[in-house]
């Protein structure tokens, strides 16, 4: 497929706020976890959580948005010089040329949450309550459109965990359309009763840190993230970080365990790999999906050893930023981007004895070294798998 | 964008319960009468499982397997679902549970809560590993998802079946809503026409133009009566064997311009 430039791109989870936040706590081996400490929330579990959410003020045109997801959107929104380029952008292709597609799994969910707790003697939900602004799918892309200046194409993709995965496969089918010349693609979610305890009642959640590819790994540390790309036909001609190639597949197996062989997201690297005109050599650095639940490790290491074999350096930053559901596709896209810029293979943080089950070579240390292409694996329930390929094309 | 056929065609809505009794309507041949959607029973779905499944889930598989053509005429099969509003009576049960001390969340509802789910139940009842996408885009959602899925036959030479629905949310949530009708409807879009295809369009994006009304007060009154109900327009224009233009509403001052031919 023609590559789309990643012309910038911006991260913020519970590494901090930015690109620099992120790259230097992967450096480091740091992890972002904590014990969770979300005020409503009573459970013993490690969380992903966003240092000053709480503080972000939106703007007062934009009150009904309230929401703790817009919030964590606004303030990644502001980081690495982000809205200048996108501002850059519409400013050569105009606004209704600039498409934007987002990820979210719950979008202000936790705005419903907090009425369904003040139902009135009517059963009514409070009139400070704002649906359509705040848990509807979309209000994230509105409101973010909104921020942006954007008046081109827009939707909410919303596919559980492949959510922000699967929008750069939007874009560029949108683009290679002719519907627009550009993209703002990215995904957001936020901390919320609805995974912390949904998850739980699966019994998906671990109790500590979690341990991706460990021996002893029980399950997630939920996370919440925003990071966002802006896509840009790539018409300089000079070789510059790009969207390679992406493959799209279902399980058909389950809604929330993976087939256990991991076929279908086999299959969805492999025609990443196809549209990519890459061959499994090519491949530096592999960021996992790594959830580290058993089954979930079990099936994905089965998948990416029978395509891409033992040997390719590979690991799941989830340790790090722990699983932030429809924003994990936006996070750990933006993690390869940063691996391919700066040099840097991230180690598997929080792993600490590797299953002798599992075959791939994880990466135990960060390593500096030059990474030209990375692919990155979402796999959600539903059976929605997606791979992407970033890097430097010749 | 390149052409696009329409090989599969389904529906249902209030007095409109399938697309063999949605033509005759819809071409203003017979009278409009807003009777409730019946109870759905998609035969993809397996009878025991059902039984516990949210209307919601149901209506998507409906109206998804009465586009498929009667013999698997395509052999990876693209989908796209799109819903403005998801799952309101899961979303419903998760936040009355949540608000309990215990907070006693159920499992089923919690994997049933993701906005792919019928989209999940769908790839597992067919056992197709094609791609799928979910989406929403509030109001705007029909003409999104006709757009995405156009995209993907122009793009990527794909078969697509685009699965439109949104199904009335209990109270409390539907006095929030706007929805006042359950509706859903498919197509079956494809690069090369099935042998069921009547006609090919040709999208386009516009800014300024109005979008299209039905003349019929009735059926007027049902296409604002829901997100999916926005494609009456197209979808009278399907039912006749004319061409003609039609424009959608999608964002803003956007409208997504159809040209149909018969074919």
């Amino acid at each position: 497929m023609t590559p789309l430039h990643v012309s910038a791109f911006t991260l913020t989870n519970a590494l901090g706020a930015g690109q620099a936040s992120t790259l230097d706590a992967l450096r480091q081996e740091k992890s972002g976890l904590r014990p969770c400490d979300l005020s409503e929330a009573s459970l013993e579990t490690w969380i992903g959580r966003v240092d000053g959410v709480e503080d972000v003020r939106l703007p007062a045109t934009l009150r009904d948005f309230d929401c703790r997801n817009h919030r964590l959107a606004l303030l990644a929104l502001e980081q690495d010089g982000f809205m200048d380029a996108v501002a850059a952008t519409v400013a050569r292709v105009g606004a209704a040329r600039v498409a934007l597609f987002l990820g979210t799994s719950t979008s202000g969910i936790g705005e419903t949450e907090a009425a369904y707790r003040q139902l009135g003697a009517d059963g009514r939900l409070p009139d400070s309550f704002h649906f359509h602004q705040t848990h509807n799918l979309f209000a994230l892309s509105e409101f973010c459109r909104r921020v942006l200046g954007l008046r081109g194409p827009a939707s909410t993709i919303s596919t559980a965990c492949s959510s922000s995965a699967k929008v750069f496969a939007m874009a560029w089918r949108h683009i290679e359309a002719g519907l627009c010349d550009a993209a703002v693609v990215g995904g957001v979610d936020s901390l919320c009763l609805t995974t912390l305890y949904g998850f739980r009642s699966l019994e998906l959640v671990s109790r500590q840190p979690c341990r991706p590819w460990d021996k002893d790994r029980d399950g997630i540390s939920i996370g919440e993230a925003a990071g966002f790309a802006l896509l840009t036909r790539a018409d300089s001609g000079e070789p510059a970080l790009s969207l390679m190639g992406y493959g799209e597949t279902s399980d058909a197996y389950h809604m929330s365990a993976p087939h256990p062989e991991g076929a279908g997201a086999a299959l969805a690297i492999r025609r990443a790999l196809d549209r990519a005109g890459l061959t499994a050599d090519a491949i530096d650095y592999v960021n996992l999906h790594g959830t580290s639940t058993p089954a979930n490790d079990a099936a994905e290491d089965k998948a990416v050893l029978s395509v891409l074999g033992p040997n390719v350096r590979c690991s799941s930053t989830k340790g790090a930023t722990g699983h932030t559901l429809g924003a994990a596709g936006i996070t750990e896209a933006a993690i390869c981007c940063l691996s391919i810029q700066h040099g840097l293979v991230p180690a598997s943080i929080g792993t600490r004895q590797i299953d002798p089950e599992l075959k791939l070579r994880i990466v135990r240390q960060a390593e500096s070294r030059p990474v030209r292409f990375a692919l990155t694996n979402s796999l959600g329930f539903g059976g929605s798998n997606s791979s992407l390929i970033f890097g430097v094309p010749a | 964008m390149s052409a696009i056929f329409v090989s599969g065609i389904a529906i249902a809505a209030p007095g409109l319960n399938d697309w063999q009794l949605a033509m005759p309507v819809l071409r203003g041949e017979r009278a409009y009468e807003p009777t409730p959607l019946g109870p759905l029973a998609p035969a993809l779905l397996p009878a025991n499982e059902r039984r516990r499944m949210t209307t919601t889930i149901k209506l998507a598989v409906q109206v998804a397997q009465d586009a498929l053509p009667a013999q698997d005429a395509v052999d990876e099969l693209h989908c796209v679902f799109v819903s403005g509003m998801g799952d309101c009576d899961i979303t419903d049960k998760v936040c009355r549970a949540l608000a309990q001390p215990e907070r006693p969340v159920s499992p089923t509802h919690f994997h049933n809560s993701v906005h792919n789910a019928p989209a999940g139940y769908f790839a597992i009842a067919t056992r197709s590993q094609a791609p799928s996408l979910s989406i929403a885009a509030d109001q705007a959602s029909f003409a999104a998802g006709l757009l995405e899925a156009a995209t993907q036959v122009a793009a990527e030479k794909a078969a697509v079946l685009l699965v439109a629905y949104d199904t009335l949310p209990p109270e409390p949530i539907r006095a929030k809503s706007g929805l006042t009708a359950d509706f859903g409807t498919a197509l079956l879009l494809t690069p090369q026409p099935l042998a069921s295809a009547r006609h090919r369009l040709e999208l386009e994006l516009e800014s300024g133009a109005e979008p299209d009304r039905l003349t019929d007060p009735a059926l007027e009154q049902l296409r604002l009566s829901n997100p999916m109900a926005r494609s009456l327009p197209l979808l009278a224009a399907l039912a006749g064997d004319r061409g003609g233009r039609v424009r959608l509403p999608y964002l803003d001052d956007l409208t997504v311009r159809i040209e149909l031919q018969p074919c």
